[in-house]
């Protein structure tokens, strides 16, 4: 399967889970639909960029360690343009995004197959 | 005139030593010794290299042809065969540098060297019996490990060659799973005291006293090697539950400690909203 393909699959995926875990913040539940929503996409652009630099270079620490800092990235800006009682909630989302973002860096490093090397000159 | 105890034993050793005049040869020195006969380290004068002359103690022939039928990199290759002034058959094989198996393991190899130098010693076996042959004295002693980590497969048995008898099956007529049970206890006796109960149980299956009961073939004790060094289920071992799930465990380790990592991030939030 393309790499690119095994990133936007396993975004979904942890992205709808992390988004998910809102459930238990009982003041998150009327939000719950747009934060699976937003999650899933947010994991899907982590992702895609994990799958595109899976292709490119085959790597799982540098996966892991991609797929974390986009996480962080993404969560970051999630949580900027959020509130929770009156503030943002960085902790809350940025630690799971930063750990989510780890996993889909290293699945994508490790499942699906990789690009084909472009030949010399192309 | 009385001769000394030296002079007597110098005496005896130089008559034993192979005539070579009427070879390409040149006799250097004693490297070995069997229980066909003996091998020195010669140098061929023709073209100048050093090679490993084996010396019949008998007439016995048969090893040549049968290493010449098997060309394969890791089996040493015969040079030349022929007949000393003396009656004794003699053949020149290429000079392997290196250490038997187990002066090899003396330098404590890693455990994935050990079973490197076993599915070599395999693969040998593999295609010696796909071409019909089979070694009959699989042991240490002819497993040569080369200093690059080549592994050679040495000693191919003739008719007479009875076998050794921790590495001989206990079977009285020998065949290929004969030869799979020799190949069991040399994967025994590289394993070191710590090694894992699969390949413990790959060597017992190999070496099961029913030949029927044994892998039918080389490739089989292999492929299960394979799959242990490949952290999977291997087949001759039933493995209690708890041992499947630490295999699972290391395998996915860096999967695992991840979601660990996210699921203890998740409990520390939650601890932090209700304290």
């Amino acid at each position: 399967m393309n790499k690119i393909l095994v990133g936007l699959l396993f975004g979904l995926v942890f992205g709808a889970l992390d988004g998910a875990t809102a459930w238990f913040y009982p003041e998150a539940r009327p939000l719950i639909a747009s934060i699976l929503l937003g999650s899933s996409f947010k994991g899907m652009v982590v992702g895609l960029l994990s799958g595109w630099f899976a292709r490119k270079v085959q790597s799982t620490t540098w996966g892991i360690v991609l797929g974390a800092a986009l996480g962080l990235l993404f969560a970051f800006l999630v949580a900027a343009t959020d509130t929770l009682n009156g503030r943002h909630p960085y902790l809350e989302i940025m630690m799971p995004g930063f750990v989510v973002g780890a996993i889909i860096g290293f699945l994508t490093q490790r499942v699906g197959a990789p690009g084909l090397a472009r030949k010399a000159g192309e | 005139m009385e001769l000394s105890d030296s002079v007597l034993d110098h005496l005896r050793h130089v008559a034993a030593l192979p005539d070579l005049a009427g070879t390409r040869y040149e006799l250097e020195r004693e490297i070995g010794r069997g229980g066909l006969g003996v091998v020195y380290l010669a140098r061929d004068r023709q073209l100048d290299r050093h090679v490993a002359l084996k010396v019949l103690d008998s007439a016995l022939d048969g090893e040549a042809q049968l290493i010449a039928r098997l060309e394969h990199p890791g089996i040493v290759p015969v040079y030349e065969a022929g007949t000393l002034p003396d009656g004794r058959i003699f053949y020149a094989m290429k000079l392997v540098a290196g250490a038997p198996l187990d002066g090899y393991l003396a330098g404590a190899p890693s455990l994935g060297e050990r079973l490197r130098a076993i599915r070599r010693v395999g693969e040998v076996l593999a295609f010696a019996h796909a071409r019909g042959t089979i070694h009959r004295d699989l042991k240490p002693q002819n497993v040569m490990v080369g200093g690059f980590g080549e592994v050679y497969v040495m000693d191919w048995g003739v008719d007479a060659v009875a076998g050794t008898p921790a590495f001989r099956a206990p079977e009285a007529q020998l065949d290929r799973r004969s030869d799979i049970y020799a190949l069991g206890a040399l994967l025994e006796f590289v394993l070191p005291r710590s090694a894992a109960p699969a390949l413990r149980a790959i060597a017992a299956k190999a070496m099961n006293a029913d030949p029927t009961a044994r892998y039918t073939e080389a490739p089989a004790l292999l492929a299960d090697i394979e799959r242990f060094q490949d952290g999977l289920a291997v087949q001759a071992w039933s493995e209690p539950w708890w041992h499947r799930w630490r295999r699972f465990g290391s395998r996915n380790a860096v999967l695992l400690w991840p979601l660990v990592a996210y699921a203890g991030v998740k409990l520390l939030l939650f601890l932090l909203r209700i304290l």
